[in-house]
């Protein structure tokens, strides 16, 4: 079977720094896989460079098969590849409904069509669905900028889902989030996990989150992958207690 | 809710009934205001939308005058220039939203500056076609349904609902997917991006629909003053234009309605204070910048929401006391 994600032999190199180095890995539909490592493993740079932010220096990406290496974050988007960055990324000036329909609005029909075409499309109503499901409907008409940290974080991750996404990169989901939430965002993703097979990767420091809610982990230290397997294995890995705390 | 729309009533009858009490330069005065406030709203939709900065809307201002001036004065009909005028606006807004793709805020001032200065060059030198300094005199105003625009009332009327069809495309505009999509961008581009928001066509299609409405504005400004040389498109207007949207507020629909109120008619009432009344207007300017960012109607925003809290304050108090 195709992997929905299958990366070959990233590389991102900034000056003479290798912040990637020759990752590779495959991603397989309906699968939850995290991503850890020590702050500066390359992460987040390595989602970048999935997801069109930044160019690799070499390697490949593919979706469902399909090349995407080098296209634009915009296009990527459309073409059902969602994303939450590691600091909040709402629109604090449009409301919460506002926030959603905007996640959705440029999946349907052409530019021209959302300016001469119908206004809204359902869009609403499937906003209102992603509230109930976040249970943000008491903020629902807020200003994004006026609710609290905890809940602008299940907006973002709501966001990322709006439009039905086959796959999500997710990147520190939970940082910030106060306990009792974190539950709450925990339930909510392995609920759209489960109910479309939809597939993620999660960047994250706390472990107990996404030892508690991967199916398997993949460990960078300095641009490399020194360990993957499932979070029990992992976890009691010599080689990432070293890479965590120094030999 | 109900107090807004009391509010636009008041606004429509003062705007139409005030031509009758005014004498002929007051009429002038309030069609220059409807001619700035349909650029201003163009700038308020690239900047105070979209949030790109442009220091050139008075150049598009220029082009659409010129186009109307040139067109009518060799005897094409003037609706000929309100095709053409925006048309052409159009087409150069969205070339100069190109190096909005690369650079943002100051620097993109600085490209829309140098924007700005080249039309006024193009428009004093290229004499073949401007006329250069000399200016093009004896531009005709309209006949709309067979009514002559000749005198200052009937054409302040033709400026009025021609600002009023503006106003209403704005809105529809503001309202679409494409308003919300101009505000991701002023707010968060890389968010947008990673939610499938084309950043790029945006950008440009907010600069060129922008400056579209600058060239209309234009349109309407070469029959009102009925004599143009280069020298009101220079880069002082595109500064007033900018100063109209900030004051007034940027990013609301009102906002350029009422800083171009301020920009076009205060000076003129400050007039009494004589040799000081530039400085006045200046330092009113100043103070306001400072101390309300969001402008004038930033400003009624603050004013209605203090009230309603006063009133929402009073009930609790009022349940209070009763539950006492």
């Amino acid at each position: 079977m195709t992997p929905v994600l299958d990366v070959r032999a990233i590389t991102k190199r900034f000056g003479g720094i290798n912040a990637v180095d020759g990752v590779s890995f495959e991603v397989h539909k309906g699968e939850i896989l995290g991503l850890i490592g020590p702050n500066g493993s390359g992460k987040s740079t390595l989602f970048n460079c999935i997801l069109g932010q930044l160019q690799p220096t070499s390697g490949e990406v593919r979706v469902d098969g399909t090349p995407i290496t080098g296209m634009r974050p915009s296009d990527l988007n459309r073409l059902g590849i969602g994303r939450t960055f590691q600091l909040l990324q709402v629109f604090p000036q449009l409301s919460v409904r506002e926030n959603l329909i905007l996640a959705g609005q440029e999946h349907q029909g052409s530019m021209a069509r959302r300016l001469f075409g119908p206004r809204d499309a359902g869009l609403t109503a499937s906003a209102d669905r992603m509230i109930d499901f976040f249970r943000l409907a008491h903020v629902a008409s807020h200003k994004a900028g006026e609710l609290s940290y905890g809940q602008q974080k299940l907006l973002d991750a709501a966001m990322a889902f709006m439009a039905g996404p086959r796959l999500v990169l997710l990147d520190e989901p939970a940082g910030g989030v106060n306990p009792t939430m974190l539950v709450d965002l925990r339930e909510r993703l392995r609920a759209i996990n489960a109910s479309d097979a939809a597939t993620f990767v999660v960047i994250e420091h706390n472990m107990e989150f996404v030892m508690s809610l991967c199916t398997r982990i993949l460990v960078l230290a300095e641009g490399r992958i020194i360990a993957q397997g499932p979070p029990e294995e992992v976890r009691n890995d010599p080689g990432v207690i070293a890479a965590y705390l120094g030999k | 809710m109900k107090l807004r729309w009391v509010f636009a009533a008041i606004a429509a009858a003062a705007l139409i009934a005030a031509p009758f009490a005014l004498k002929t330069y007051g009429v002038y005065l309030l069609s220059m205001w409807a001619v700035m406030s349909i650029a201003a709203v163009g700038l308020n939709l690239t900047l105070g939308y979209a949030g790109q900065i442009s220091l050139a809307q008075g150049a598009f201002v220029g082009i659409g005058a010129y186009t109307a001036a040139i067109l009518t004065t060799h005897g094409w009909p003037l609706p000929v220039a309100f095709v053409l005028g925006p048309l052409l606006c159009f087409v150069v807004g969205w070339l100069l939203g190109y190096p909005a793709l690369r650079v943002q805020h100051h620097y993109l001032a600085f490209v829309t500056l140098a924007f700005s200065t080249l039309v006024f060059l193009i428009l004093r030198n290229e004499e073949w076609l401007t006329r250069g300094i000399y200016g093009i005199s004896g531009i005709p105003r309209p006949n709309v349904l067979g009514f002559a625009m000749k005198d200052p009332r009937p054409f302040y009327f033709f400026c009025l609902a021609t600002t009023l069809v503006v106003a209403l495309f704005a809105w529809w505009i503001v309202r679409s997917p494409w308003g919300r999509a101009f505000m991701a961008l002023r707010e968060n581009p890389v968010r947008a991006a990673s939610l499938g928001v084309d950043t790029r066509r945006y950008t440009l299609m907010a600069f060129a629909i922008g400056s579209a409405l600058g060239g209309i504005a234009g349109v309407l400004y070469a029959p009102l003053v009925q004599f143009i040389d280069p020298s009101p498109f220079a880069l002082g207007l595109s500064l007033n234009l900018l100063l109209m949207v900030i004051a007034g507020g940027s990013g609301y629909f009102l906002g350029p309605f009422v800083g171009a109120f301020v920009s076009v008619l205060l000076p003129e009432w400050l007039r009494f204070t004589e040799g000081l009344y530039l400085m006045s207007y200046a330092v009113f300017v100043m103070v306001l910048v400072a101390f309300c960012p969001t402008g004038l109607i930033g400003v009624g925003e603050r004013i209605a929401a203090a009230f309603a809290r006063r009133r929402a304050g009073a009930a609790t108090a009022a349940q209070d006391a009763v539950a006492r």
